[in-house]
């Protein structure tokens, strides 16, 4: 295999599904329903992140009170919660893990 | 760094203070992405690609996903359409992106488009919708946030990509700085979670990313995403009480 066509290849694909998208919504109007879609992207791509950072850190599920990238996310979320502020909640979340992790 | 949220002092220099705000919003992530670029430079190099060539990987498709499993794949000796078929499948989540962009980069040149398109990542995404989302501040200048979003992206993955190559990498793993990058998201979603369309959004969303976690080449990602999308919209156009709430389930200010 030629690693550079590889490469560039990759490249060229990887750079139409950025751009195509942006570059076909100045000709297309999206309506109601469309709209209201792209709307909830954020949230559901963000969540979708998130989940298996918290519940999977291993690879495979883990809900227990050993899984310490769970309790602190979740205590992070509480802070996201009440702040509104992205710095404390990483704060908070990252002096919780350490501390989990030194207590564990 | 400020919360992407909060207003920005009325500036005498508004592109600048979008751009540093930008930066700003992807400093915690670009902490704890450092070793993964360090690791994919190492990777590539063992993969069989020379030094140009791991770098150029980085320039030029600047995917850190599909970029890993390029280099795994290259280093077993894949047929040229897999590996491009695979880096489709993997960076389809993008289209995501650029689609949920798209509307409010109508009224950029070209040549605006253009660049921020090539440095469109999942962070920059995530800092940047967020920012777009809050209609407070308004739309004249949001792009050179997305910008120094993009940007500061870039030049960590490049730096991190060439210290892997020439120095390896030697991170304490232990240190758990990847951590940052879920914190980060937790941020910015959390306080995003307003009535329940959005509620409901983000929660199938997850708990679909959890049930499709095996799928390979990040089709889990794609399909639990577009089921929160489908479950809020859904949500919010049946129930009743939600009429009233419209607007919430996007982010702070988006009304």
């Amino acid at each position: 295999m030629n690693i550079w066509i590889a490469i560039i290849g990759m490249g060229l694909i990887t750079y139409a599904l950025r751009l195509g998208p942006i570059l076909l919504m100045e000709r297309i109007e999206i309506g109601g329903t469309a709209r209201q879609a792209l709307r909830f992207v954020p949230t559901a791509v963000l969540s979708a992140i998130i989940f298996p950072e918290l519940f999977m850190p291993g690879g495979t599920l883990d809900i227990s009170l050993g899984n310490e990238r769970l309790l602190a996310g979740l205590l992070a979320g509480v802070v996201a919660w009440r702040t509104k502020n992205v710095l404390w909640t990483i704060a908070v979340g990252m002096a919780a893990l350490w501390l989990l992790q030194a207590l564990g | 760094m400020t919360d992407p949220q909060a207003s920005p002092s009325p500036s005498a220099r508004p592109r600048l203070s979008e751009l540093l705000g930008g930066v700003r919003s992807e400093l915690p992530i670009v902490l704890g992405g450092i070793p993964f670029g360090m690791i994919y430079g190492v990777l590539a190099l063992a993969a069989g690609l020379n030094p140009w060539q791991a770098q150029a990987m980085s320039l030029i498709v600047f995917a850190g996903s599909a970029q890993f499993i390029a280099a795994q794949m290259m280093g077993a000796g894949a047929a040229l359409p897999v590996l491009w078929l695979t880096t489709l499948v993997v960076n389809l989540r993008h289209v995501l992106y650029s689609t949920a962009l798209g509307p409010d980069m109508r009224h950029l040149p070209r040549r605006w488009r253009w660049l921020l398109a090539y440095l469109l990542t999942d962070e920059a995404f995530a800092m940047t919708a967020v920012h777009y989302a809050n209609r407070q501040i308004p739309l004249t200048y949001k792009h050179w946030f997305f910008l120094g979003a993009g940007f500061i992206m870039w030049a960590e993955w490049q730096i991190s990509t060439a210290v892997g190559i020439f120095l390896g990498a030697q991170v304490p793993a232990n240190w758990s700085l990847d951590f940052t990058l879920a914190l980060t998201f937790i941020g910015i979603v959390f306080p995003a979670l307003q009535g329940r369309p959005s509620l409901a959004a983000a929660l199938s969303a997850g708990v679909m990313a959890l049930l499709t976690f095996n799928l390979p080449y990040k089709l889990g990602l794609i399909i639990a995403a577009l089921t929160g999308i489908v479950v809020g919209v859904l949500l919010e156009n049946t129930s009743p009480t939600s009429r009233n709430l419209r607007g919430s389930g996007k982010f702070p200010g988006s009304e």
